[in-house]
C-alpha cells in the first residue's frame, strides 16, 4: 500500500446509522469502522439489503451518520448542515451512479459542466474543465450529444467524466456496471482501474465478487457490519479460496 | 451559482415544456389582457365624459322646477330676478321644446329653445354670423331665431342661411344669427337646434312660466354660499315647499361621474386580482406538478453539489419566468384588443404606462408568491429520497 503512512481521505470508526420507520428504529449500520487512503481503489461488497447502500449514502455525503465518527479529507461531517454537506459533495466527491443520472436534457458537455455551476466557476472556465474530462474517458467526439443519443456504455462514460470534472480526492461509485452489459462493463472497470492509476482514490459498492475482485482491496459487508476486509497486492495473485466468505458474497 | 446562469437555466427548462408552459401561462396572459383592455377602454370613455362636462362648465348651476300643486312654474319675472343674488353673473331661462322646422321644400325635426340674451354668456354658446337674440326681441315677442350648424346644414346646404325665412310649426321666422358649431354635450346635440325669444317660445309651446334656469356663477370658491342664497330665494318664491324645485351643481355632476368611473375602476382591480389569483395558482399547480416530476433531476443536483437556495431559486425563477411572459404577453394581448375595440366602437382608447409597469410588475409578483411553495418544496427534498425516485 503506497498511501498507508499517509493521512486516512476517509476515516469512519464505530459509525451507526438508524431509520425510524414507523414506529420502529431499523439499525442499518452497526458500528461499521473503515479507513481509506490516497491511491486506494477499495470495492465494498455485500449481498442485498446489507447495508452497503446506506454506507454509500453516508460515505457519499447524502445522508449523515446517527452516532459514530465519519471524517471526510480531515473534516467531521456528521453533524453538518444540508449546505455544507452540499459543497463537501461538490468539492470532495465525484459520484458514479449504476442508472448514470445524467439529466436527459441536456448535452454531455452540459451535464459534465453542471457540478462547476455550482461551484461557482466562469463559463470558459467550466467549459474547459468539462471538455477535458470528457476527452479523458475518450468522448471527445460526442460533447453535444444528449444522452438519449449515446449508448449506456457512453452515458456511463459521461457520467464518470461529470465526477472527473470538478477533481475531487474520491470517486464514488454505486454498481457502475449494473445497467451495463458484459462487455460495456469490462470496459468501464478498466477505465476505472487505469483512473486508479493515474492516481485518484476510488471506493466502489457492488454485489458482484466479479467487479469487486478489479479493485485493490474488498472489504464485506453483511447485516450492517463490515466482517472482513481483505487485501490484495499490487500483481493481482491468485486468491487464496475462502469457502465461509466466497458463500456470503454469492448470496448477493 | 450566478443569476444569469439561473435565467438561462430557467429559460431553457420552461422552453422545452412548450404546451404546459403556454397552459399554465394562460390564466396570467388573459388575465392581464382583460385589465389592460378595460383600463384602455375605461381611460377613453372618463376622457370623453370629461371633455363634455368642461364642455358645459364648472362655475355653472341649472335650477330644474317641477312645481306645487297648480303652480308648476316660475313666472319668467322671477326667473330673471335671481340674477340679484350676489355672485350670480347672469341668468339664463329657457323654455323648451320641439317642432318642425321648414325651408322651401325640406323640413326637419329639431328642438326649439327659447332664451334670453343672457344665454350667450351663461352656455358660452355664441354665434359665428349675424347677431344674437337682443333684448328688445324678447320684450316685443318677435319671430327670430339662431339656427345650429347641423340644422342649417340641412336646411341650406352650403348657402348662407341669415336672413332666410324659415316655418317653424307654420310660423315665419327670420334667421338672424347662424350659431358656432359646438358638437354633442350630454345634453344632447347643440348643433341641431334652434334658439328663438323666450317669449316667442312660451306663445308656440303654451307654457306660462319656466321650468329651467342655467345660472353662471361670478366666483366658483363662493359656490356654496351662492346655491345657498339661491334656494332661500326659491323657497320663499314657492312659500317653504323644497320639493318644488331642484338646484343642480355642475360641480356634482363632475363629482358624481368620477365616482362612477372610480367605482368601475375598483372593480376594474377586483376582477384583476382575481385573475391574477387565479392564473397565479395556476402556475402554483403546474410548478407543483414539475417538482413532482423532477424529483430525480432535483436528486442528481443535489448530489452533485446544489445547495437549498440553488434550486429554490430554479424553481423561482421558472415560476416568475412563467408568469412574467404570461404577463407580458397579456399586455401585447390587452393593448391590440383596446386598439381593435378602439376602431370598433369609434372611441378613444388609451393605456396609461404605469398600468402597463404595474401589470407587468404583479404578474411577476404572482410568479414569485405562487412559486415560492413549490421552490420551497423542492429545495427541501433529501437527496437520498429525491435520487431513489422514479
Amino acid at each position: 500500500m503506497t498511501g498507508a503512512k499517509q493521512d486516512a481521505l476517509i476515516e469512519i470508526s464505530n459509525l451507526v446509522k438508524q431509520y425510524v420507520m414507523g414506529k420502529e428504529t431499523v439499525t442499518v449500520l452497526k458500528g461499521v469502522s473503515l479507513h481509506v487512503y490516497p491511491g486506494d481503489f477499495v470495492a465494498i461488497v455485500g449481498p442485498s439489503g446489507s447495508g452497503k447502500s446506506t454506507m454509500m449514502n453516508v460515505i457519499g455525503c447524502l445522508d449523515t451518520p446517527t452516532e459514530g465518527s465519519y471524517k471526510l479529507d480531515g473534516t467531521e461531517v456528521r453533524g453538518l448542515s444540508d449546505d455544507k454537506l452540499a459543497d463537501i459533495r461538490n468539492k470532495k466527491i465525484g459520484f458514479i451512479f449504476q442508472g448514470f443520472h445524467l439529466l436527459p436534457k441536456l448535452t454531455a458537455l452540459e451535464n459534465c459542466e453542471l457540478p462547476l455551476i455550482y461551484r461557482g466557476l466562469p463559463a470558459k472556465q467550466r467549459r474547459e474543465l468539462a471538455l477535458t474530462a470528457l476527452e479523458q474517458v475518450g468522448l471527445g467526439e460526442r460533447v453535444h450529444h444528449r444522452p438519449s443519443e449515446l449508448s449506456g456504455g457512453q452515458q456511463q462514460r459521461v457520467a464518470i467524466a461529470r465526477a472527473l470534472a470538478t477533481n475531487p480526492p474520491i470517486l464514488l461509485a454505486d454498481e457502475p456496471t449494473g445497467a451495463l452489459d458484459m462487455k460495456t462493463g469490462q470496459e468501464v472497470l478498466g477505465l476505472m482501474e487505469e483512473l486508479n492509476r493515474q492516481g485518484h482514490t476510488i471506493v466502489l459498492i457492488t454485489h458482484d465478487m466479479d467487479v469487486a475482485k478489479r479493485a485493490k482491496r474488498t472489504v464485506v459487508m453483511r447485516d450492517g457490519v463490515l466482517t472482513e476486509e481483505r487485501r490484495y497486492g499490487h500483481e493481482a495473485e491468485p486468491r487464496v479460496q475462502d469457502g465461509v466468505q466466497e458463500r456470503l458474497v454469492e448470496q448477493a | 451559482m450566478k443569476l444569469s446562469q439561473g435565467f438561462r437555466m430557467a429559460f431553457k427548462s420552461v422552453w422545452s415544456n412548450k404546451l404546459r408552459t403556454a397552459l399554465s401561462m394562460l390564466g396570467i396572459l388573459i388575465g392581464v389582457a382583460t385589465v389592460i383592455a378595460l383600463v384602455g377602454m375605461g381611460q377613453g370613455s372618463q376622457k370623453e365624459v370629461e371633455d363634455q362636462v368642461a364642455s358645459l362648465g364648472t362655475n355653472s348651476l341649472s335650477v330644474t322646477i317641477s312645481g306645487r300643486g297648480t303652480t308648476t312654474s316660475l313666472s319668467l319675472e322671477d326667473a330673471l330676478a335671481l340674477a340679484e343674488i350676489t355672485n350670480i353673473e347672469a341668468v339664463s331661462p329657457t323654455v323648451s321644446g320641439s317642432a318642425t322646422v321648414k325651408y322651401e321644400k325640406t323640413s326637419t325635426d329639431v328642438t326649439v329653445e327659447g332664451i334670453t340674451g343672457h344665454y350667450e354668456v351663461v352656455n358660452d354658446f355664441s354665434v359665428q354670423s349675424g347677431r344674437y337674440i337682443a333684448p328688445i326681441d324678447v320684450r316685443n315677442t318677435q319671430k327670430v331665431a339662431l339656427i345650429g350648424v347641423d340644422t342649417a346644414e340641412e336646411l341650406f346646404g352650403n348657402e348662407d342661411p341669415v336672413g332666410e325665412v324659415i316655418l317653424v310649426n307654420g310660423s315665419r321666422f327670420t334667421i338672424v344669427g347662424l350659431l358656432e358649431a359646438k358638437g354633442s354635450t350630454l345634453t344632447g346635440s347643440n348643433d341641431e337646434k334652434i334658439l328663438i325669444p323666450i317669449t316667442t317660445a312660451q306663445k308656440m309651446f303654451d307654457s306660462v312660466g319656466v321650468r329651467s334656469i342655467n345660472i353662471k356663477v361670478e366666483d366658483m370658491d363662493r359656490m356654496d354660499a351662492t346655491v345657498s342664497a339661491l334656494e332661500a330665494s326659491l323657497l320663499e318664491t314657492f312659500r317653504g315647499d323644497d320639493s318644488s324645485y331642484r338646484v343642480f351643481n355642475q360641480e356634482d355632476a363632475v363629482e358624481t361621474l368620477n365616482a362612477v368611473n372610480e367605482t368601475m375602476n375598483t372593480m376594474l382591480l377586483y376582477v384583476a386580482a382575481i385573475t391574477l389569483l387565479v392564473g397565479g395558482i395556476g402556475v402554483m399547480n403546474i410548478m407543483l406538478v414539475s417538482v413532482t416530476e423532477r424529483t430525480r433531476e432535483i436528486g442528481i443536483r443535489k448530489s452533485l453539489g446544489a445547495k437549498r437556495r440553488d434550486i429554490m431559486f430554479q424553481f423561482l425563477v421558472e415560476a416568475v419566468v412563467i408568469s412574467g411572459m404570461g404577463g407580458a404577453l397579456g399586455i401585447g394581448t390587452g393593448y391590440l384588443g383596446s386598439y381593435i375595440i378602439g376602431i370598433a366602437d369609434g372611441t378613444d382608447t388609451s393605456v396609461p404606462f404605469t398600468t402597463v409597469i404595474i401589470a407587468f410588475a404583479f404578474s411577476a409578483f404572482v410568479g414569485v408568491v405562487f412559486g415560492l411553495f413549490p421552490a420551497n418544496k423542492a429545495s427541501r427534498l433529501k437527496p437520498v429520497d429525491a435520487l431513489r425516485h422514479d
